[in-house]
């Protein structure tokens, strides 16, 4: 974290970059956002370790609007994202200085209560730990580093940035699920247990728009959700149907544009596991349209932009 | 809605301007009968339907919806099924997912000389929504109804 901070002030100071987009330390230690640092002094708030799981390429969009570059921190994962952005024309690659830095999976506050640690009032651990401290109510507990992560970590999409100007940490390989096996789990239930399922998980959903506003991919400068009728920002008027269906709709917008970032569902306050919805996606147009990953690259056509004559049927993909 | 005998299911076909809905013309003309339960909607071109439309049969009442259009390779625009063809594949393996059983979404490629084929698609299709019964899944996702 030092060489970051470092390094940023460095930029900072020769002029090269006008701003520095990262995370800053919050009231608690897992309360760490994202900020836009102008100056040499602010970036004392700077921060970067396992509660930095926020993905900052969509910041870069707002950035692209500002005067000069903007030096920003990406992980491998958000990387990815960074280039479908670049690709889809939303951010400007001249005016980013992308530092590539290390990840090791980053932590998930929710996911610490568990096996009987409760009332948790803050947790912290040193840097090479494999072990996270969790200072609790009723004293101090340990909890293996791992057992914490971020679910999109147990699935990590390796330690290369796909894009950047200079890489500083190392990253180590976090993967130990398979990507697919709940939407295969999913998928081998009756119609009933499905509906049941998704009902289960979706009618937590408060409509905060949420996982609309931190997903890269939904960077639409005007968004189906968004009320017309007031020109207010977001929820102020829904239709019914929206309500319904906003988490379909959701999907397949994204949809071959989706890199799996995962930020949906660490953002979701109730807790849906929104990522389900995109990894089916993902899932199927790995098997009928051959494996993609959105934003690895800058030419390979998207697969819902892109057909070949002899594609499945539909109905083909399904059960 | 308590499934009778009598119960008829709401079908929602989108037909294309250019071969589906000539092939139901054709249909009509050299009297085949098929199901009245079946609403056609007439789009320029199977790529005109957005997923959304779909979705939106569905909330409204909708049993089971059918999308027909031009063989591939016929479009009339050349290659806007073949993108239909994509989105209609991704779009109905996500419903089954959510739990809408594929017995109720179905595309079809019909051309303008195949009224008999237009015919049979919708008896049998009209024919296994009324063996699923009424859907009411995709209106009650989130509990609203």
């Amino acid at each position: 974290m030092q060489e970051l901070m470092e390094r940023a002030k460095e930029l900072l100071a020769s002029g090269e970059v006008a701003r520095v987009l990262g995370w800053k330390k919050g009231e608690n230690d897992w309360d760490v956002e994202p900020r836009f640092f102008e100056s040499v002094d602010s970036l004392q708030d700077f921060v970067y370790d396992g509660f930095c799981g926020a993905n900052l390429s969509k910041y870069m969009i707002e950035a692209g609007k500002k005067e000069g570059k903007t030096l920003v921190f990406l992980k491998p994962c958000d990387s990815y994202s960074y280039n479908q952005l670049l690709r889809e024309h939303r951010v400007d690659r001249e005016k980013a200085y992308i530092i590539g830095v290390g990840c090791k999976g980053k932590l998930s506050i929710s996911k610490i209560p568990f096996d009987g640690i409760v009332s948790v009032q803050g947790a912290s651990y040193p840097d090479v730990s494999e072990n996270l401290t969790v200072q609790t109510l009723y004293g101090t507990q340990t909890v293996a580093y791992k057992d914490a992560m971020l679910e999109r970590c147990h699935v990590c999409k390796g330690k290369e940035h796909v894009v950047y100007d200079e890489l500083l940490g190392e990253s180590t390989d976090t993967v130990d699920a398979d990507r697919f096996a709940e939407v295969q789990r999913i998928e081998a239930m009756s119609p009933e247990e499905k509906f049941a399922f998704f009902q289960k998980e979706l009618s937590k959903c408060i409509r905060c728009n949420a996982c609309r506003n931190v997903c890269p991919a939904c960077s639409c400068r005007k968004c189906v959700f968004d009320s017309t009728a007031f020109n207010s920002d977001q929820k102020a008027n829904t239709t019914s149907f929206e309500e319904k269906m906003f988490h379909i709709i959701r999907a397949f917008h994204v949809a071959g544009r989706c890199t799996d970032c995962g930020e949906c569902s660490r953002v979701c306050p109730q807790g849906i596991p929104l990522h389900l919805f995109n990894r089916k996606f993902i899932k199927d147009i790995n098997n009928l349209y051959g494996a993609y990953q959105a934003g690895s690259d800058l030419e390979t056509k998207a697969p819902l932009t892109n057909f070949t004559l002899d594609d499945a049927e539909p109905g083909v993909g399904r059960g | 809605m308590p499934v009778t005998e009598n119960w008829k299911p709401t079908i929602v076909a989108f037909c294309c301007n250019w071969c589906s809905y000539a092939g139901a013309d054709l249909a009509g003309s050299s009297r085949l009968a098929y199901p009245a339960d079946v609403k056609i909607i007439k789009v320029p071109c199977s790529c005109r339907v957005n997923p959304m439309f779909i979705l939106r049969a569905f909330e409204k009442g909708a049993d089971g919806v059918i999308l027909c259009g031009c063989h591939p390779g016929d479009c009339h625009y050349s290659t806007g099924n073949y993108y239909a063809r994509r989105r209609m594949t991704l779009l109905f393996s996500m419903l089954d997912y959510l739990g809408v059983e594929d017995g109720r979404t179905r595309v079809e490629w019909v051309s303008a000389a195949e009224g008999v084929k237009f015919s049979e698609t919708m008896n049998s299709f009209v024919e296994k929504v009324r063996g699923l019964g009424p859907n009411v899944r995709l209106g009650d996702l989130r509990c609203r109804n």
